[in-house]
């Protein structure tokens, strides 16, 4: 029963193709739309999603405060009022799974002919931890370098390339503000941060020797921030508490008076970063799907235009017997067709062109099973919710008019 | 005693108009007994095809009763309806109502499309009867592809798709030349007599009444005259 009506509706697509395609246009349009702009939201989201995962998991960045001087207002994280002892007494929580002190600082490196400006970073061997940053050669200072200041850097992936070209840097000295530095170990790629900045443009060292040799702080033990990584999600909350109730006891605030130093929950800021981008992913297949509604819409009037014409045919087809069913099942079936032969084009379509935008926009695409799945799922549930207002006008015709019918 | 084919008794049908209910059938009473060849006539407007869509069961009488076959038409659903004109009963139009996108093969075997017949079966049973109306070699051809005379040939090809026991021709004769309706009188006066089909015809020609058994006038809804067809006298 149903083989041959397929054979029929796929004669009557072709009966008048001008208006078939025009018709399917909507549906190319609409389906590959959807795709497109969901593949460049997900593209989009998973970006985001990188660049969290390679930020480190469940983290804080504990600031020092501003500072007044004159009556001058100096930013945060001026005021210098953290110190390492503060990382090492909050590294104490049984919550905190890790505390990186971080003393930042710009320096000229030199190697051979080459030279290169880089930022460094002065901290502690749990910074490789609470970044969750891996070596892809060499080892790792330890905290033996940490109280000895020792003259040793690891060196990402950046540095490398403009400093060694394809040389193996691992055991080499350079100098870093003049002074000779053994780079023991090699950075894994990281890629950009959410806000953007190279990663992998970087340089660690012992943060006592950053402090003592290469930038010489006036408040030897200060460090600008540093970063605190909580054993699991859930403690985040506890943690933030006992970090604030810790610093401030050991700050010897009084009561009322104001932190000199700020806690910032990266890891709450990247949800929101992640959900913004999931949020504007899915505005845009929402945006794309009215589209996918137009060409249903258009289904619909190409099939009552289809019904009026053919009034006779259905005339004809229910003298020699034809009951309201096989009539309605006949413009369904042509609707539904119309409908899935457009969704496979658009799909099609969809796919080259987010393939085309991932080439010439250099923008990350996601294309997932599932949104085409998705396209497909909505496109047949567009072709029978649209058709079956046409397809059930045709069926309760009365024989007797539809023959008449000139 | 075998009961009648198509037993009619009080049949009434009116229809409802802005100006009231207009009367088209008032009160008719047939019978047709199996293998009978019946001509209808009367002039336009006497409620002789009103008769005949509801003899086809395309439309339903507003009161009396329609038995045919030894089924009360009357009760029957749509469905029940759509299967009696699929299995019992051919259509021949005046204006053959072939569909111009489908071949002739398609276009015999479009009633089997509604009565769960394979593919296969389909085509060899239409093409038998493209044979059977002299049409055998144009299977493949398309209606707007041949006269007017074959065409109305590809229509009686299809009306006898199912074996109808009952062929309905409503002016099969109304669109074609003389010589042409000749030839599908004789088609017709020939399915009447070697396979004992039952045949009610709608004609407005005497000439084409001349080739049936019996003749029912209408005029202004009733049945005016029903009898055997004699000479031409009785046709004026």
């Amino acid at each position: 029963m149903i083989t041959p009506m397929l054979g029929e509706a796929w004669h009557a697509m072709g009966a008048n193709r001008m208006r078939t395609f025009l018709t399917m246009l909507g549906m190319v349009i609409g389906v590959g739309a959807v795709i497109l702009m969901l593949a460049i939201g997900q593209g989009a989201q998973f970006q985001v999603e990188q660049s969290i995962a390679s930020m480190g998991s469940n983290l804080f960045i504990v600031q020092s405060g501003s500072s007044t001087s004159g009556g001058v207002r100096m930013g945060a994280g001026a005021a210098s009022t953290l110190t390492i002892a503060d990382a090492q007494a909050i590294e104490e929580f049984p919550n905190v799974a890790a505390v990186a002190p971080v003393a930042p600082g710009t320096a000229q490196m030199v190697y051979g002919p080459n030279n290169w400006s880089t930022s460094v970073i002065g901290t502690t061997p749990s910074y490789l931890d609470v970044r969750e940053w891996k070596l892809s050669s060499g080892f790792g200072f330890t905290s033996t370098d940490v109280r000895s200041a020792t003259r040793v850097a690891l060196i990402a992936q950046m540095v490398v390339t403009n400093l060694f070209g394809d040389e193996d840097p691992v055991g080499i000295t350079i100098r870093l503000k003049q002074s000779p530095f053994t780079v023991l170990g090699l950075l894994a790629p990281k890629g950009q941060s959410l806000d953007g900045r190279d990663q992998d443009d970087t340089v660690l060292v012992p943060v006592t020797t950053a402090q003592r040799k290469l930038f010489g702080s006036q408040f030897q033990g200060m460090v600008r921030f540093m970063m605190v990584q909580a054993a699991s999600k859930e403690a985040m909350n506890t943690v933030e508490r006992d970090m604030n109730d810790l610093l401030r006891q050991r700050h010897h605030l009084q009561e009322g008076t104001d932190n000199d130093f700020t806690v910032r929950n990266l890891t709450a800021l990247a949800n929101a970063a992640a959900q913004t981008a999931q949020v504007m992913s899915m505005m845009l297949g929402a945006i794309a799907s009215i589209s996918l509604l137009v060409g249903g819409i258009g289904i619909m009037n190409i099939m009552l235009v289809s019904v009026t014409e053919r009034t006779r045919e259905i005339g004809i087809r229910m003298a020699i017997g034809a009951r309201q069913k096989d009539i309605l099942m006949q413009f369904l079936l042509e609707a539904l067709m119309i409908s899935i032969v457009g969704c496979l084009i658009g799909v099609v379509l969809g796919v080259g062109g987010a393939v085309l935008v991932n080439v010439l926009a250099e923008t990350a695409v996601v294309i997932t099973g599932q949104s085409v799945l998705m396209a497909f799922l909505v496109a047949a549930a567009i072709g029978i919710f649209f058709g079956f207002y046409p397809a059930n006008k045709a069926a309760k015709l009365k024989p007797i008019d539809a023959l008449r019918y000139q | 005693m075998v009961s009648p084919l198509i037993r009619i008794e009080n049949l009434c049908k009116n229809y409802e108009t802005a100006a009231g209910s207009v009367p088209a059938l008032v009160d008719v009473d047939l019978q047709v007994d199996e293998g009978e060849f019946v001509a209808i006539m009367g002039p336009s407007g006497s409620g002789k095809s009103t008769f005949m869509n509801i003899l086809g069961c395309l439309d339903i009488p507003s009161g009396g009763s329609y038995v045919l076959n030894g089924t009360n038409v009357g009760t029957l659903s749509k469905d029940e309806l759509a299967h009696l004109r699929n299995k019992v009963i051919g259509f021949v139009f005046q204006g053959f109502n072939l569909l111009p996108r489908a071949n002739l093969t398609e276009n015999v075997a479009l009633p089997l499309l509604y009565s769960n017949i394979g593919r296969n079966e389909r085509e060899e049973r239409a093409l038998g009867l493209l044979a059977k109306v002299g049409l055998g070699k144009y299977g493949k051809s398309f209606p707007n592809q041949i006269s007017g005379g074959q065409q109305q040939r590809v229509a009686i090809a299809r009306a006898l798709i199912n074996s109808p026991r009952l062929i309905l021709a409503d002016e099969p004769t109304g669109n074609l030349d003389t010589h042409t309706s000749r030839e599908i009188m004789n088609l017709f006066t020939q399915l009447n007599q070697e396979d004992g089909i039952t045949i009610v015809l709608v004609t407005h020609e005497a000439d084409i009444a001349a080739y049936t058994s019996r003749l029912v006038r209408f005029r202004d809804g009733r049945v005016e005259h029903d009898g055997a067809v004699k000479a031409e006298g009785v046709l004026t």
